[in-house]
């Protein structure tokens, strides 16, 4: 068994007036068509082991790929989003190496003729600044099959007394996407590195072409690092034209917040290392979400060959330039150009939409006002308890809403019981925690708990009587002139009624009776 | 319609056929037949792999209660046939003569398969073939070789010997076998029997367990061309699950074959199949041969394809870079043999995969996949397989340049007659040089057929000529093998396969 030790790592202000990095981020993401990429078995996800498979994905002799059409017109729509050219002609290649997770031995993918090829993405950063990443390929391949380790301490296979293998994965398409090396972000790398998965993963969720869910594999990363000494200003020219470091490949690093830390990690352990007068050994390294840290994983040689040709049970991928137009007409609005839309009908302050699109909650809050909420109460639920609870479960908001069955619908429905003056501010939190419970919609619970403010004034009135009565220093203030006293008598009210009391209502009595 | 032979096994499939619906004979009692003979005559010949006796009897009962029930059935339902094992066979095991295989039952039908179910054709078994189909004597499969039952000392022709030798020795009236550099064609000359490889993409590949996916080609074998020509109808056409096929109906093979007419085509012969190399009495055959469809219409000029010289160089650059990658599933983790390696303590599934394939692959299949894996290698990568390439689009435009000027081409099938068994299984360059003159239609994608063209002076034995058309354009095969078939039978005052000596009795205990 691998035994995990810290390397030695410099702090990253240090690091960043010594070096300037450079980074490379290979995103794999898996499509959601109904069928996987070279035969007709779902790609359900969840489903029991190897119940998904057929003579094709489980590689049985005889057996030939068929590609999935559905998954080429996603790879060419990925590709116009990413602003890439589209071949007019590409092949499928098969990449030679042996694993038992792998069905034939050898990967149906694509080599030196990718579908789209030569495009960029520009991404937001949290100053409001753009950085432009380029893009180097994107790319159509099979998944493998997935391997489980039983036995043995880390779960690699190394150690472990038997293997097993679900293939359901196998053959399920994706697409990977290739940047060209990452230049000039400086001490920015980091946040770069986050920044653009985040907005591939809005982008894709555009497309509509995947699930895009990175706990659950959907979505995968693999950052490349390298530093190289700093001589000047990150874009500056002598700075952009000093030669590339030797690279790190930090595989799996699956979420938003593991990228920008495996990508600072990975920074300050090169920096220890050349500080050190040190050199870098080229090689793939392990991410370890609870720790914080990489691992060496195997060093990658020019000896590894993968002895690529093109696939000569595939025919050539040709789209014609119709389909390709056609397919062009289908983007949906840049997710940019959108969130600047939705910030402008919303009414959001910068700082506000940044709330929203950091908990992941547009489109969430988008269907919610289409349900009839008002943008401001939409913001106000939706970031309020759930978002708290999704992040202690470590789940974006989307997943967590879905996993609870909690739907725009029901914040739009709760919304409109406050505005319809059956709820105060208190009482819907507490519906909303029932929601969030699974007591059903906002009406069931509100009904099944009892909670309704009391419209009959009579009793209210009552209640203001009593307390105006028990305090009569308290009054005597008010009549003075020191309306903000009535804040003490409004607490004594709202307990007599139990908390189901109009709190603005019962303001305007005292008032009313007291001036 | 020609009366049956008392032995149903000496009719023709297209005889068989016609009795079958005339209700003359049911299915089980042609089947049985078979059965019969492969029991009296299969522990010489050593045909078939499996028999499936069983399974048989009941696909011949299923179609004979279907033809009373007054159902329509196609052409030649009722009419047994022997799978070449590269085929996967549901429920019916599958080695392709490795011992990598031994064991695994398929749990699917190839398409190829699929058709012969529904065409009413009960399977009597698989046929065997050199491992993965590498060979030309049947010598390389793992289970023992097949026996040329015009010489029981002698190779049956490879990687199809086994379907050969049964339409040879009359184990089965048809037989399927796939052809990826002439193993379809070669077997089909040294046994006197008929065999074609269709266009590349006519019949599908699905289930054919692959050795060169560019190359290989699906076909059918029989003894006469008309029998070859319904088959080919029955095994032809689209399918969705090979990407490769051709979306088109068959060509017209059988009413090419009806016909049997050659006047006003052009043949050529191509120049460089044929000289050097080439036994005296194959030459003698094939030139006989050549001035019979003279004489019978056809013109004949000489055609010159002078990149078929690299032809051998570069298939052997493309097969073995191919299959080393198609054999790379067999890797002991989800079917067939599993070996543990000696000695160690709980392997690793790398050692189990080394240790299994180093025990369940043959000594060609190992030649192969190591010449491929280097083939492929980076930094040989553009000076192999690259360069192969290059040879392979100069073979179609050689191919398309005579096409151009012809109708069809011809040469003899194979450089010589069956050579006896272990004569060249040291040498495989020798071995490679069988398919010299077959090679070059694999690698264009274009037909090729192989018909007897007689008996070689010098030993007696079957020579073949192949002819080959352009892509698509199986059909001119038919006009032309059925044309000179009718005109050499003729000739010969009867099927060449009736001059075979009888086996059983004393040829038994030579076979032994």
């Amino acid at each position: 068994m691998s035994t995990v030790t810290a390397d030695a790592v410099m702090d990253y202000d240090e690091a960043m007036t010594k070096f300037d990095p450079v980074m490379g981020l290979e995103v794999h993401v898996e499509l959601h068509t109904a069928t996987k990429m070279f035969c007709g078995c779902p790609t359900e996800f969840g489903a029991a082991p190897n119940s998904q498979v057929c003579p094709v994905c489980l590689g049985l002799p005889g057996a030939l790929p068929v590609v999935n059409e559905k998954a080429v017109e996603s790879a060419i729509r990925i590709g116009l989003a990413l602003n890439c050219e589209i071949a007019q002609w590409c092949r499928f290649a098969r990449k030679n190496y042996f694993y038992p997770d792998m069905p034939k031995n050898f990967q149906t993918s694509q080599y030196d003729e990718p579908i789209a090829f030569e495009g960029y993405l520009d991404v937001e950063l949290e100053d409001g600044s753009t950085y432009r990443v380029e893009i180097e390929r994107a790319h159509m391949e099979e998944d493998t099959g997935k391997s489980l380790h039983i036995g043995g301490a880390t779960g690699r296979i190394h150690g472990a007394d038997h293997s097993l293998v679900d293939y359901n994965r196998a053959g399920i398409p994706l697409i990977e996407i290739v940047t060209k090396p990452m230049v000039g972000a400086g001490e920015r790398a980091p946040e770069v590195a986050k920044a653009y998965v985040s907005a591939l993963r809005d982008l894709l969720r555009a497309l509509d072409v995947s699930d895009v869910k990175m706990e659950q594999g959907s979505m995968r990363c693999d950052a490349n690092v390298s530093l190289r000494p700093r001589v000047g200003e990150p874009t500056s020219e002598e700075q952009l034209a000093v030669p590339l470091g030797t690279r790190t490949e930090t595989k799996n690093v699956n979420s938003l917040r593991s990228v920008e830390r495996a990508v600072r990690y990975e920074i300050s352990r090169h920096a220890a290392i050349l500080d050190g007068g040190g050199t870098i050994l080229q090689e793939t390294r392990h991410w370890h979400e609870d720790t914080g840290i990489t691992t060496s994983g195997r060093v990658k040689s020019d000896a590894e060959d993968y002895r690529y040709f093109p696939e000569p049970d595939l025919v050539p991928v040709a789209p014609t330039r119709e389909t390709v137009e056609t397919l062009r007409g289908t983007l949906p609005e840049p997710p940019g150009l959108r969130r600047k839309r939705l910030q402008s009908d919303w009414g959001y302050s910068d700082l506000e939409m940044r709330d929203v699109l950091n908990a992941g909650a547009v489109e969430l809050i988008e269907e919610t006002v289409a349900a009839g909420a008002s943008a401001a109460a939409a913001k106000k639920w939706w970031l309020g308890e759930p978002s708290r609870r999704a992040n202690a479960e470590g789940q974006d908001i989307v997943t967590y809403a879905a996993g609870l069955g909690l739907t725009p619908a029901h914040i739009a429905e709760l919304d409109g019981l406050v505005a319809a003056g059956r709820l105060n501010d208190s009482m819907a939190r507490q519906v909303l925690d029932g929601v969030l419970g699974g007591e059903g919609t906002p009406t069931a619970v509100a009904d099944a708990r009892g909670l309704e403010l009391v419209q009959d004034d009579g009793a209210l009135e009552a209640a203001v009587d009593k307390v105006i009565a028990a305090n009569p220093d308290v009054a005597d203030k008010i009549r003075d002139g020191k309306v903000a006293a009535a804040g003490a008598l409004i607490g004594q009210v709202m307990k007599e009624m139990k908390g189901q009391a109009d709190a603005g209502k019962a303001r305007e009595l005292i008032l009313a009776k007291l001036q | 319609m020609t009366d049956l032979p008392t032995d149903l096994t000496r009719a023709t499939a297209a005889d068989l056929a016609g009795a079958l619906a005339s209700k003359t004979i049911s299915s089980v009692e042609v089947t049985q037949a078979h059965l019969d003979r492969i029991a009296a005559v299969d522990g010489q010949v050593h045909s078939y792999l499996h028999v499936d006796g069983e399974g048989a009897l009941a696909q011949a009962r299923a179609v004979d209660a279907r033809r009373q029930s007054g159902e329509s059935l196609g052409a030649l339902a009722g009419v047994p046939i022997a799978v070449k094992d590269v085929m996967t066979t549901k429920g019916l095991p599958t080695t392709c003569g490795s011992k990598i295989l031994e064991g695994w039952i398929p749990p699917y039908d190839a398409t190829v398969v699929t058709k012969l179910r529904e065409a009413g054709l009960p399977i009597l078994g698989k046929t065997n073939m050199d491992e993965f189909a590498m060979g030309s004597s049947t010598e390389h499969s793992a289970y023992g070789p097949s026996h040329n039952p015009w010489d029981l000392d002698r190779i049956p022709g490879g990687s199809g010997g086994g379907s050969s030798s049964v339409l040879a020795s009359f184990q089965a009236p048809l037989a399927t076998g796939t052809d990826t550099g002439g193993s379809i064609r070669q077997p089909a000359a040294v046994t006197a029997t008929v065999g074609t490889k269709p266009t590349y993409g006519g019949v599908s590949r699905y289930g054919l367990v692959a050795l060169a996916s560019s190359l290989d080609q699906a076909g059918p074998c029989g003894r006469t061309v008309l029998d070859t020509a319904l088959l080919h109808a029955v095994m032809g056409g689209h399918d969705p699950m090979d990407s490769t096929s051709i979306d088109a109906p068959v060509p017209p093979v059988v009413e090419a074959a009806r016909a049997a007419d050659v006047r006003g085509m052009r043949i050529g012969v191509v120049k460089e199949l044929g000289g050097e190399g080439y036994q005296p009495g194959v030459r003698a055959r094939f030139d006989e041969s050549v001035a019979l469809l003279e004489e019978l219409g056809a013109e004949v000029v000489e055609v010159s394809c002078p990149n078929f010289e690299y032809a051998l160089a570069a298939y052997y650059l493309i097969l073995p870079s191919e299959a080393s990658s198609n054999l790379a599933k067999f890797d002991a983790m989800r079917y067939g043999l599993r070996v543990l390696p000696e000695g160690v303590d709980a392997p690793s599934a790398e050692q189990v995969m080394a240790a299994t394939r180093d025990a369940g692959f043959g000594p060609e299949v190992k030649r192969r996949i190591i010449l491929g894996t280097y083939a492929l290698s980076s930094g040989y990568y553009d000076a192999y397989y690259g360069s192969a390439q290059k040879v392979r689009a100069l073979i179609a435009q050689d191919f398309a340049a005579a096409y151009a000027r012809v109708d069809v081409l011809v040469s003899p099938t194979a450089p010589t007659t069956a050579f006896k068994l272990g004569d060249k299984l040291e040498d495989p360059m020798a071995m490679y040089l069988n398919d010299i003159a077959t090679i070059p239609a694999n690698l264009a994608g274009v037909p090729g057929m192989s018909i007897p063209s007689g008996l070689a002076d010098e030993d007696g034995l079957p020579a073949g000529i192949q002819i080959l058309a352009p892509a698509t354009k199986d059909e001119r095969l038919y006009s032309v093998g059925a044309a000179l078939e009718a005109a050499l039978v003729d000739r010969w005052g009867g099927p060449i396969l009736d001059r075979a000596p009888e086996l059983g009795g004393a040829a038994a205990a030579k076979g032994a």
